[in-house]
């Protein structure tokens, strides 16, 4: 009995810990990313300019309404999608640039805290970018949403950002290993994923068989979901939007799992290697 | 009481292929003991193995043979266990956020040590004071100079009141000012704590003998002394190294036909400036009654000490640097 609430106290402090860490690390991505006012101007027009490039296009070929929306919630989303790749996938490699690695590394927690940190605060500060490009999207090309499905629309939301930052802490461990070729990597992903994940136009155009393959990009689902919910009456979805949930919550698990195993692996390989730290430090 | 040991602890590395390839040997048999309450330093010539080392003992590094024990667990092993007893400092640390104010980023850090806000933020602000940065609380983190950056390096360290504190060449290159407050402070917190541990590592000799308790030098990987700073420079202390300046001796080469390997020259105030060593101090009488039977006068006789530089150079074979 005492040894029960011995080792639930024993859990909670070990909770609390690593609740205060993921604060601790969100902070500098709340504060820090929206301290110049500069941020207003490069991550909220400059979405607006791509955006404005795809509007016309469609406009000039006739497309039907809804694409205008489209192009302003796929342009909203990458955001993220490009929060993840640079800020936390290659995010690990600035932090031992820094020498703040090896700081996280010695302090008593886990370093997913702290990469979950990284991940809340990130998706916060680019979430204010989305809002505002969603806010001036609306405003200059006049377009109307439905509210239907609240629920569904927050479930999708949330899950999605779940598993793109369980993804983007799961990259995070492999770019450690993989070092500055890794760098690469996320520049090469940068376009096709946008392509992929229907930033220009709903994937149900891919085909069934890309579409499949896209879907292990969160993103692509949670676009879609998305699309379906605002614009129920345009017919563009892929899959049903309750099995686009279903499944995101499963890729939120399975990211969220391999994220946890990758670090842990990596930060136990960096040890044997001495690849933590700078060598000259 | 034993704060960190380590048995037979060795690392290698594999060198860098365009450094040759093969293997390094960074540490070699490391087994020293470190008592609660010292401030024990750590000496050696670059790459002699001091990073590598603290790299261990702060759970950074795992030890390819050997073992290494920090507040009675092993690092290897009880690591997390470990990592809620220390916390480490390096010279030249650029760690941080350059957007978040001094404050900010000291914040941030304790939060990672399960420091309640309110107390971490007290403790800071009574830090910032000690080491003369108060000032400079709300100043972003980038536009600090080096001495402030590793002022505030050394608050992150010591806020999270770790038992035992690793320092990695703590004042590398800073000025006289910012060294000084980082020295006093150091033996300022083991005299108010005298429970807790330093171990930290240094280039500078005369950092090492005024702070530490007990010194090891290594050299390539190897500990090859290990004792107090007294005891090392009896190591160099066969021979005395005299000056005697004095005015009025008619036939300077009495002297040396006394202590047999004087040399001289006149300074600006034409006295005469002798520098000898001697194998036995009580020749000084001798050549005291010399001296007034010339009729001379002696303006001083000084006994210069061996230094520590003395010591490593005589153990290593060459200086630092
Ligand atoms: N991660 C690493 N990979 C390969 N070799 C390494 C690594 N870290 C250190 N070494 C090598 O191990 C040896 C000891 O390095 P270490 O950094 O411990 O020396 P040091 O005494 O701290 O030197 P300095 O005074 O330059 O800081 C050096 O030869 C160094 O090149
Ligand atoms: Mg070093």
């Amino acid at each position: 009995m005492s040894e029960m609430s011995a080792q639930s106290r024993g859990m909670r402090d070990v909770l609390l810990r690593n609740f205060r860490a993921m604060k601790g690390r969100a902070y500098p991505r709340i504060i820090g990313m929206n301290r110049e006012p500069s941020w207003l101007f490069f991550d909220t027009l400059m979405p607006i300019l791509s955006i404005a490039a795809f509007v016309y296009i469609y406009k000039a070929m006739n497309a039907p309404p809804q694409y205008i929306g489209y192009v302003i919630i796929g342009g909203a989303m990458t955001a993220y999608w490009m929060n993840v790749l640079w800020a936390m996938a290659a995010q690990l490699y600035w932090e031992k640039e820094i020498g703040n690695l090896q700081l996280y590394a010695i302090a008593p927690v886990s370093t997913m805290s702290v990469m979950a940190g990284m991940a809340v605060g990130g998706a916060f500060s680019t979430t204010i970018r989305a809002v505002s490009t969603i806010l001036v999207g609306i405003m200059i090309f006049n377009v109307k949403f439905s509210m239907a499905s609240p629920l569904l629309l927050t479930g999708i939301f949330v899950f999605t950002m779940i598993a793109l930052y369980g993804m983007g802490m799961m990259f995070a461990s492999l770019y450690m290993l993989w070092g500055r070729e890794a760098w690469h990597i996320s520049e090469v992903l940068t376009e096709p994923v946008y392509l992929l994940s229907g930033f220009y136009f709903p994937v149900k155009y891919l085909g069934t068989g890309v579409a499949t393959i896209a879907a292990l990009i969160p993103l692509t689902l949670g676009l879609d979901g998305m699309r379906q919910l605002l614009f129920p009456y345009a017919g563009d979805g892929f899959i049903p939007a309750t099995h686009e949930l279903l499944i995101l919550t499963v890729l939120s698990a399975i990211f969220l799992v391999l994220a946890h195993y990758f670090l842990n692996y990596m930060e136990t390989l960096a040890k044997k290697e001495g690849r933590l730290t700078l060598r000259w430090q | 009481m034993t704060s960190v040991k380590t048995v037979h602890l060795s690392r290698t590395f594999k060198a860098k292929k365009k450094d040759g390839g093969g293997i390094v040997q960074a540490l070699r048999d490391v087994s020293i003991e470190i008592n609660k309450g010292e401030i024990f330093g750590v000496l050696g010539p670059n790459g002699a193995g001091k990073s590598t080392l603290i790299k261990i003992l702060c759970t950074l590094l795992l030890p390819t043979e050997g073992k290494a024990y920090v507040a009675g667990y092993d690092v290897s092993r009880d690591y997390r266990k470990v990592q809620e007893k220390i916390n480490m400092v390096s010279g030249g640390e650029t760690s941080g956020y350059g957007l978040l104010t001094v404050r900010e980023n000291l914040w941030m850090f304790s939060q990672m040590y399960n420091i309640p806000s309110k107390a971490a933020k007290e403790n800071i602000d009574r830090l910032l004071k000690e080491f003369d940065l108060y000032e400079k609380r709300n100043e972003r983190v980038r536009t600090l100079s080096t001495g402030m950056r590793q002022k505030m390096n050394m608050i992150r360290g010591f806020m999270t009141d770790p038992e035992i504190i690793f320092l990695d060449e703590p004042t590398l290159g800073l000025d006289v000012g910012a060294s000084r407050i980082i020295r006093n402070f150091i033996t300022e917190w083991i005299r108010e704590h005298p429970e807790r541990t330093v171990l930290l590592t240094t280039h500078y000799m005369a950092e090492a003998e005024e702070l530490c308790d007990r010194i090891a030098i290594i050299d390539n990987g190897r500990v090859i002394a290990l004792e107090t700073p007294e005891n090392l420079k009896k190591l160099v202390t066969t021979e005395f190294p005299f000056t005697m300046v004095a005015t009025g001796v008619g036939h300077p080469e009495r002297v040396r036909e006394l202590v047999g390997n004087a040399t001289w020259k006149e300074n600006d105030e034409g006295a005469l400036k002798f520098s000898m060593i001697l194998e036995d101090e009580s020749i000084i009488a001798d050549l005291v009654s010399m001296i007034v039977e010339e009729k001379g006068k002696i303006i001083h006789i000084t006994k210069r000490e061996p230094t520590l530089e003395d010591v490593f150079i005589k153990l290593v074979g060459r200086g630092l640097d």
